[in-house]
């Protein structure tokens, strides 16, 4: 029987090889997807309770990892300083509902594990010191910030301010917001339960009204459609037809002006001060809506700012007349969110040339050496210099002698942009105000948003509403 | 393949060295490590050695040395290394008990009942090693030891006795413990098996019809042995215990081809394990769980919440393993019993479960080779039987966990908690020590008589060389 028995054997040689085969291919090919997995408990505990480097926005502490008592189930616990204020750029990092903007975005920064850290890893493990995650340092500026929620107050909306030189964002807030400690804590119940409070809110305190939502954005995009006009030949001095109402074409629906923009001509300059329905609608009529989409991608309508959860801004694809002449007054399906308005400004002011908006400039690793560093980058170039320097000249004029008289500081050249749009008709309409603001060879621009402006339905919500927080951050940054 | 095995060939006589030393340095190196185990745990969870240390090492070495001292007295050529491999893996699987015991609080004490079924199944062996001494006489019991170990299997299905687990009907409960029955049932099983095939083999092998190239052994030759294995799997597949139908299917399969010397066997039991299969997997919703949560776990977390998590816990320990006391086993559940292999990987990493694997496949081969050296048949079956069923457990429990196979249910020999298996397990190496002593003693040559022993004879023939 010895035959078979030695056949025997090799049958069960080859069922251990396989175990021994097995195993190795476990580590070999599938041990990276494993633990990358979002449903391992291991790596996300681990993550969860390990020490994360901070978030700064210069010498303020946006986000930091502070050590829990001995014998805590987790090491260390995140806390926000002032987590209202800065929510829409941190995002909160909590147990079990993950995480978003900064904390989600650089996450493998933060929590030391990133390729970039590989080196100090590996020497902290070999010297036996608990690796140290990486500094995020944003671009906001403190002061802004403070500046854009104080101005903002109780009213939902949302403000963003960048540099329109580097696209360096300076301030973004949204309001209402959250304190992202009380979704990051280690009590994963009572987290869990904020979360679900937060989440039922009807005023959405955890959306990012800021970048990561799309509204219709009214008059201020009728910015987009003079910049279009400039850019096909038309001068500021160009007469349009600005008839007091307006038959849109091929339908019976009559456009009104909101404004005394009478009923005959007027310049586009003039028309831009008084934020002319008719006028706009004419002109983007004109155009048509290939040049009105082309002007806006060239503003960055699809641009999308990832590390804050940002989302693209919308023009219709397919509209007709009608409704190519409702979207150059920002209605119909046009939809944009604060940082594309402010980016429409930022474009303008310097001189056309739109630089892709960043909130990160440095991620410095525990040894204060920098890992990556933004440089600023030109993402397009929105208009010629000319055109966009005729475009800032009639912005000024709409602060200085139009409709947005509001955001007028001493000093400081402003141009600017009222809107006010409407949603339907039981809710109050929507304000907004996009500006750039120089004074000594600093240029920025500034978007505010105000979502339920206690104000009549007419054209002046925007410069009664929106104009004095844009104005107040100005004066804060400049 | 080397070694001896004839002895008394014309001029050549091979005598076994005992090799009691070496089993028992070897015995002392792999309690070193279930130890280690032990004292790392603490280590690495509180930074101090367990208060019970000292004990713990007098009882656990002291239990080995009971074992070596039960052979060395009553099995002196028995194999050294099966003692030491049993070792080896009993006491890595007490320390991770033990260590799984921990992560709740306050912590559980299950190593203790383990390490008393432990003790009893070292007890038993040492009784089979010391009384009964020799295992041939086994074979007279063929029908007996058939009827027992059905009665085992089945106790599960009387009412109040037996209790459903985890969606499978193998368990019996008497007073606090609950116990496996068809872990012994494998047992007595394989013992009668063996001799019944020992008593028909050449009938087996040679008479009955030839039919498609083959020669089939005569119904009457073959019907006790249908009858034993269609009962055994009708109970088996009735209590849906998956594992032990496989294992069942696959011993009586090998062990009727060894003992034919037929491959055909092979290839018939084969081909009616795969419709088999393809069956159960089309009829029996618990079979169609079991595979798809083996081809595609992560379409049903909640499901496959285990099998999934043992595959977090192996990428989590990697390579290296996250070492003793610093992984997190507890998440996968069972992972004292079904899953400690998923908990061995975790902390000791895919090289520690690796060398695990290899002391088993060590200790299955050195039954197999016990099974090569034996001299007479009744002893080779029963040692190939022994070993196979070991190796093929250990295949279809890790292979489960690490999902090589579907996942079967089946204990990891000499580590899951649970007593059922630990006592059965422990039987096994006492038999196959048995075993291995009476292959390997020397057999006291057989001193022919001749003409001029005889102190009668009148003329002085030429003396025989004398044998030693």
């Amino acid at each position: 029987m010895n035959k078979p028995i030695r056949r025997i054997a090799v049958l069960t040689m080859a069922l251990f090889v396989a175990l021994l085969l097995n195993a190795s291919q476990i580590v070999v090919f599938q041990q990276d997807s494993l633990n990358t997995n979002p449903q391992n408990r291991r790596v996300r505990d681990e993550q969860f309770g390990g020490h994360r480097g901070s978030i700064v926005a210069g010498k303020t502490t946006l986000a930091v990892s502070d050590a829990t008592p001995q014998g805590s189930q987790f090491a260390y616990q995140r806390s926000y300083p002032q987590g209202d204020l800065y929510a829409p750029v941190t995002g909160y990092f909590s147990y079990d509902r993950g995480s978003t903007g900064l904390e989600s975005a650089y996450s493998a920064e933060l929590a030391g594990t990133s390729n970039s850290l590989f080196v100090r890893r590996l020497v902290d493990t070999v010297t036996g010191r608990s690796p140290q995650g990486a500094t995020v340092e944003t671009t906001l500026d403190p002061k802004a910030q403070q500046a854009a929620a104080q101005a903002l107050g109780h009213q939902q909306g949302a403000v963003v301010a960048m540099d329109a030189e580097t696209g360096a964002v300076l301030a973004m807030v949204s309001s209402p917001s959250y304190d992202p400690t009380t979704l990051s804590g280690t009590d994963i119940k009572s987290a869990g339960e904020a979360y679900g409070t937060l989440l039922q809110d009807p005023d959405s305190p955890l959306t990012n009204r800021a970048a990561g939502e799309i509204y219709p954005p009214g008059s201020t995009f009728k910015l987009v459609t003079a910049a279009a006009a400039l850019e096909n030949g038309m001068q500021p001095s160009t007469l349009v037809d600005t008839p007091a109402k307006l038959t849109l074409p091929g339908t019976k629906t009559q456009l009104p002006n909101e404004t005394q923009c009478g009923d005959g001509q007027q310049t586009l300059d003039r028309a831009l001060q008084l934020s002319c329905n008719t006028a706009f609608a004419n002109v983007a009529i004109k155009l048509g809506d290939n040049a009105l989409r082309q002007q806006a991608e060239k503003f960055g309508w699809n641009f999308q700012l990832g590390d804050v959860g940002g989302v693209a801004a919308r023009f219709p694809a397919n509209p007709d007349p009608a409704q190519t002449g409702l979207s150059g007054i920002g209605q119909y399906d046009v939809a944009s969110n604060p940082l594309h308005m402010a980016m429409v400004s930022a474009a303008i002011a310097n001189d056309g040339k739109l630089m892709t908006p960043y909130v990160v400039q440095t991620v410095r690793a525990a040894d204060l050496t920098a890992l990556s560093t933004t440089k600023p980058k030109e993402l397009s170039q929105a208009m010629s210099a000319a055109n966009a320097q005729q475009l800032q000249g009639m912005m000024v004029n709409v602060v200085n002698s139009g409709t947005g008289t509001s955001a007028q500081i001493n000093g400081v050249r402003v141009g600017g942009k009222t809107g006010t749009a409407q949603t339907t008709a039981d809710k109050p309409p929507y304000a907004w105000f996009t500006a750039f603001a120089e004074k000594n060879n600093r240029k920025i621009a500034v978007a505010v948003f105000v979502e339920s402006a206690n104000v009549p339905r007419s054209e002046v919500g925007g410069n009664v509403v929106a104009a004095p927080i844009a104005k107040s951050v100005i004066q804060a940054l400049l | 393949m080397a070694g001896p095995v004839m002895i008394n060939t014309a001029d050549s006589v091979v005598v076994y060295r005992r090799r009691r030393n070496v089993e028992l340095a070897m015995i002392l190196v792999a309690q070193v490590i279930g130890l280690a185990g032990y004292a790392l745990t603490h280590l690495n969870l509180d930074g101090t050695l367990p208060p019970e240390m000292l004990s713990v090492t007098m009882v656990w070495v002291g239990l080995g040395l009971a074992l070596h001292i039960a052979v060395r007295w009553r099995a002196p050529y028995a194999d050294p290394l099966l003692l030491p491999c049993a070792l080896l893996l009993n006491g890595v699987g007490l320390a991770m008990i033990h260590r799984i015991d921990l992560i709740p609080d306050p912590p559980r004490h299950d190593v203790l009942t383990q390490l008393i079924w432990t003790g009893l199944g070292m007890a038993l062996a040492v009784v089979t090693i010391v009384v009964v001494r020799d295992h041939r006489p086994l074979q007279a019991y063929t029908y007996t030891l058939f009827l027992l170990g059905l009665v085992l299997m089945m106790l599960p299905l009387v009412p109040g006795l037996g209790v459903e687990l985890n969606g499978a009907r193998v368990w019996i409960r008497i007073w606090r413990f609950s116990f496996q029955p068809a872990e012994a049932a494998k047992f007595v099983m394989t013992i009668a098996f063996a001799s019944y095939l020992v008593d028909k083999r050449d009938a087996l092998a040679v008479a009955g019809p030839r039919f498609l190239g083959l020669t089939f052994p005569r119904p009457r030759d073959l019907a006790p042995l249908g009858v034993m294995l269609a009962l055994a799997m009708t109970v088996l597949v009735t209590q849906k215990d998956l594992g032990m139908s496989m294992l069942f299917f696959g011993l009586f399969v090998v062990m009727l081809y060894v003992s034919t010397e037929r491959p055909a066997w092979l290839v018939l039991g084969g081909l009616s394990f795969a419709g088999a299969a393809f069956l159960a997997a089309s009829l029996f919703h618990h079979v169609q769980v079991r595979i798809d949560a083996w081809l595609h776990p992560f379409q049903n977390y909640d499901q496959n919440l285990q099998i999934i998590s043992a595959q977090f816990g192996y990428a989590w320990g990697g390579l290296l393993g996250r070492g003793w006391g610093l992984g997190r086993p507890g998440l996968t559940p069972l992972a004292k019993s079904d899953f400690i292999a998923a908990a061995l990987g975790e902390e000791l990493g895919i090289t520690g479960l690796m060398a695990l694997i290899m002391v088993y496949a060590l200790f299955a081969f050195r039954g197999l080779r016990t099974a090569l050296a034996a001299r007479d048949d009744f002893s080779t079956l029963l040692a190939t039987g022994l070993s196979f069923l070991f190796a093929l457990q250990v295949f279809l429990i890790i292979g489960g966990v690490t999902r090589l196979t579907p996942m079967t249910g089946l204990t990891t020999p000499f580590m899951s908690h649970g007593g059922s298996s630990m006592v059965v397990n422990w039987m096994i190496v006492g038999l196959l020590l048995v075993i291995s002593h009476q292959v390997r003693r020397p057999v006291a040559a057989p001193t022919e008589l001749t003409l001029a022993d005889d102190s009668t004879q009148l003329i002085a023939v030429p003396t025989a060389e004398v044998r030693p």
